[in-house]
């Protein structure tokens, strides 16, 4: 590809109830495969795609936190989480598989502002 | 400018696919340039051909395959969420031994890197129904 930009994948819905967060982590695989910079940022119920010990088989859905786990494998190692929102659902960083950076809402505006594409899922 | 469009909203469940309809066919009438429509999630259900809707409602795809052939559009309908909800086309039908195909004229199954691809050669990427 001749010529790059940065990527910016925002993850907002909860793991399991929709396909959105599966969407939003194959685009930001695919995107990295492209060799673009990608970061994601997980905001409201986003936040809880990051919780250790997902057990999603029983309601026959494919574990999302092993494909989440591989993101730094693909160069994808720019995550960061809305604060409030982990803080509004009790989480702290002990409570996820990833670290993560937490952002206030002036941090997340100017990571939206600093990014070329922002994808929102 | 050039835009592209990432539509994740099936006709006649959400408004966002007649949205991004709209924003195509007034986008175009200003003389700006479509360079992509990808089709994701439950976007793909806009390629499908075989949507029958009452003749006094919309008929979406009908629609974007018009306008494509109009303005030579390029609709990618992303395969991996395509094929899990049914819409295939030929090549599909054969790969899955499935009885039939429903991808309509004018539409292409393809991955997403083709919506990385878009991003990336547009000025601006705007999604509709997320």
């Amino acid at each position: 590809m001749s010529h790059s930009k940065t990527f910016l994948i925002i993850s907002r819905r909860p793991p399991y109830g929709s396909s959105h967060a599966r969407d939003a982590l194959d685009t930001a695989l695919t995107t990295a495969v492209f060799e673009q910079p990608v970061a994601m940022l997980f905001q409201g119920d986003g936040v809880l795609q990051l919780l250790k010990g997902q057990e999603p088989a029983a309601v026959r859905q494919k574990n999302l936190g092993a494909t989440l786990s591989a993101l730094p494998m693909y160069d994808i190692e720019n995550l960061y989480a809305c604060a409030d929102a982990l803080a509004q659902r009790g989480l702290t960083q002990d409570d996820l598989i990833l670290p993560v950076q937490p952002l206030d809402r002036a941090g997340i505006a100017a990571l939206i502002r600093n990014h070329d594409v922002v994808l929102n899922f | 400018m050039n835009f592209s469009l990432l539509v994740y909203a099936a006709p006649h469940s959400r408004q966002a696919a007649e949205t991004a309809y709209r924003f195509a066919v007034a986008a175009l009438a200003q003389g700006h340039g479509i360079h992509r429509v990808f089709f994701y999630g439950d976007g793909v259900h806009n390629g499908s051909a075989l949507a029958s809707p009452p003749q006094d409602e919309c008929d979406l795809p009908a629609r974007w395959q018009a306008l494509a052939k109009e303005h030579e559009l390029d609709l990618v309908v992303c395969i991996a969420a395509a094929v899990r909800r049914g819409v295939l086309d030929a090549n599909e039908a054969r790969r899955y031994e499935k009885p039939g195909h429903n991808l309509r004229e004018g539409f292409e199954l393809s991955g997403l890197g083709q919506l990385a691809e878009a991003a990336i050669h547009s000025d601006r990427l705007i999604t509709f129904g997320a």
